[in-house]
């Protein structure tokens, strides 16, 4: 699949932006100066809007883009436009009447909390539904999409809020993330499309004449379906980004972690494992498209 | 709305036999011209006439080469449009409701002015048969020539799809699946339809016709022995004859 740079930016912000919503939500402490509360909250909201907006880059038509909130009872993406403008209107709510009142209403943090997760769950859902892309058609897409979101939020949270000792927490969310992520890339080892059951053979259902080969494409140059769902030019690096994603998403936050935990700095620079995971997430993004392989490309003569 | 008709009063589609499809792109040919000039928008190319030519087609001719264990390959040409799927992926993913299929004769359109070019429809569909179109950024389809199929304009004889009209080979077939007596259905009937990708569960209503067998030439005979035998040469050759043989 083509990695698209506004969805791949979409889907990490989106993420550390609505795990950090779930968060505050829930509770987590932040020092009760109105002014730190309006900060931290515009982190999180931040993060999420522009997520949001990124996301419609990548639309043919934007201005039409509040159209999709009317589909819901079939459609993920709908669902996903709805929790995600929910979910801010709750905790823009919070927000306020904890900076005017200094005290938080917990049903409405946790409204917000829960708006978050079903966010984040049907932004992965809208991958995970797609039976034509075995490798993203599994119940481990949204564990890894929502432990992401948990990770990445965590390590914001920790930074800008005043949990006690948060570094503990942050590296076991950072490698309870990653560990999901790595059944992600083991199954989607074996998920791969030559594995799915679908083949040249069944595309054409020609097989019970023999083996089905691509003599000759429809047309000399690409198309839309070859430039979108039968692109392989991002896989060229995948093992180097793999590394990197790896490196710069879970051991540079942990090691960070570790050295702000044990040498007692300001939890601020937790801002700087939070930014390194942030940046690994967007390697491991474009792989997620890059390395995705699309049923159609077998009428291309790829996989 | 984007929820799928739990049935169709009609089965509108195609049945596409290849076993005489020719492969002259005929079909893909005519199906550009009459939907980028009859359609809502036209449907749109980028770099028509200069190197990188590129542009939105709602029927592509692919071509197979299919190898038997025991037999040489045969070409296998394969056109491919829209199935008009009874579960079609592409109209319940759509998050506007621009992608719907019609209950009155299960048709599956896309209404342009609805359509924000999100693109996740073409990612749902195995079958490669939306298309993004370049200028208009809105998602294109088959849309199985509804602007012919029930024109009161149009001479009787071309009220079918421009694709099923123009086929030189007769290739191509338009009905009702739901009607036991309609040309399709008969198709059907006698030679058996291939559903393409059934593990993705869409259940198409667009049927190939298989190839039918081909004839296997029997293997060579072995070359006829000289069993007669050479008549005996006299005089030059005679003579010729008996001196090469004691060369030996």
């Amino acid at each position: 699949m083509h990695p698209a740079v506004s969805v791949i930016f979409f889907t990490v912000t989106s993420g550390a932006g609505f795990g950090m919503i779930f968060l505050l939500g829930l509770g987590f402490p932040v020092d009760a100066s109105a002014l730190r509360v309006f900060f931290v909250a515009l982190v999180g909201g931040g993060l999420a809007v522009a997520g949001l907006l990124a996301s419609t880059f990548h639309l043919g038509h934007p201005e039409r883009a509040w159209r999709a909130l009317s589909q819901w009872r079939s459609s993920w993406l709908s669902r996903e436009g709805i929790a995600a403008i929910v979910t801010l209107v709750v905790f823009g709510i919070y927000v306020l009447i904890w900076m005017m009142t200094g005290s938080r209403q917990h049903f409405l943090g946790l409204l917000a909390a829960i708006g978050a997760a079903t966010t984040v769950f049907t932004t992965s859902m809208i991958y995970a539904q797609l039976k034509t892309v075995p490798q993203w058609n599994s119940r481990l897409t949204p564990l890894v999409y929502g432990a992401f979101a948990l990770g990445s939020g965590w390590l914001l949270a920790s930074a800008v809020g005043t949990h006690e000792a948060p570094e503990l927490w942050g590296i076991a969310l950072v490698v309870l993330a990653w560990g999901a992520k790595w059944f992600w890339w083991a199954r989607a080892g074996r998920a791969r499309l030559a594995d799915s059951g679908s083949s040249p053979e069944t595309a054409t259902g020609l097989g019970f004449i023999g083996k089905v080969r691509l003599l000759e494409r429809p047309h000399t140059g690409e198309n839309y379906l070859t430039r979108e769902m039968v692109h392989r030019i991002g896989r060229k690096h995948a093992a180097r980004l793999r590394m990197l994603a790896l490196l710069l998403g879970g051991a540079a936050p942990v090691v960070i972690l570790a050295i702000v935990g044990l040498s007692g700095a300001p939890s601020l620079f937790n801002l700087l494992a939070a930014v390194s995971m942030l940046i690994g997430l967007l390697a491991e993004r474009w792989l997620f498209f890059a390395e995705a392989e699309h049923a159609v490309s077998l009428y291309y003569g790829h996989r | 709305m984007t929820s799928l008709p739990a049935s169709t009063g009609k089965r509108l589609g195609l049945v596409i036999d290849l076993d005489t499809c020719v492969g002259c792109h005929a079909c893909a040919v005519n199906c550009k011209e009459w939907n980028t000039s009859a359609g809502a928008s036209p449907l749109s190319d980028v770099d028509a006439y200069g190197a990188d030519v590129s542009g939105a087609w709602l029927n592509r001719i692919h071509t197979f080469e299919v190898t038997p264990e025991d037999a040489p390959a045969q070409i296998v040409h394969f056109p491919k449009s829209c199935l008009h799927c009874d579960d079609a992926p592409c109209v319940t993913v759509c998050p506007t409701g621009a992608s719907y299929k019609r209950p009155e004769d299960g048709i599956v359109l896309v209404n342009e002015d609805l359509c924000i070019g999100c693109g996740l429809c073409a990612w749902s569909c195995p079958y490669g048969a939306r298309e993004m179109d370049p200028v208009e950024n809105v998602m294109k389809k088959c849309t199985l020539c509804v602007d012919r199929i029930y024109s009161e304009t149009l001479p009787e004889e071309d009220r079918i799809p421009a694709c099923v009209r123009t086929c030189p080979s007769s290739a191509r077939h338009f009905g009702d699946f739901n009607d036991p007596e309609s040309t399709v259905s008969q198709l059907l009937a006698e030679r058996g339809g291939i559903d393409l990708m059934p593990e993705m569960e869409t259940r198409p209503v667009n049927k190939y016709l298989p190839p039918r067998p081909k004839t296997r030439s029997q293997p060579a005979a072995a070359p006829a022995t000289v069993s007669a035998p050479v008549p005996k040469a006299d005089g030059f050759l005679g003579w010729l004859d008996a001196a090469l043989d004691k060369l030996g």
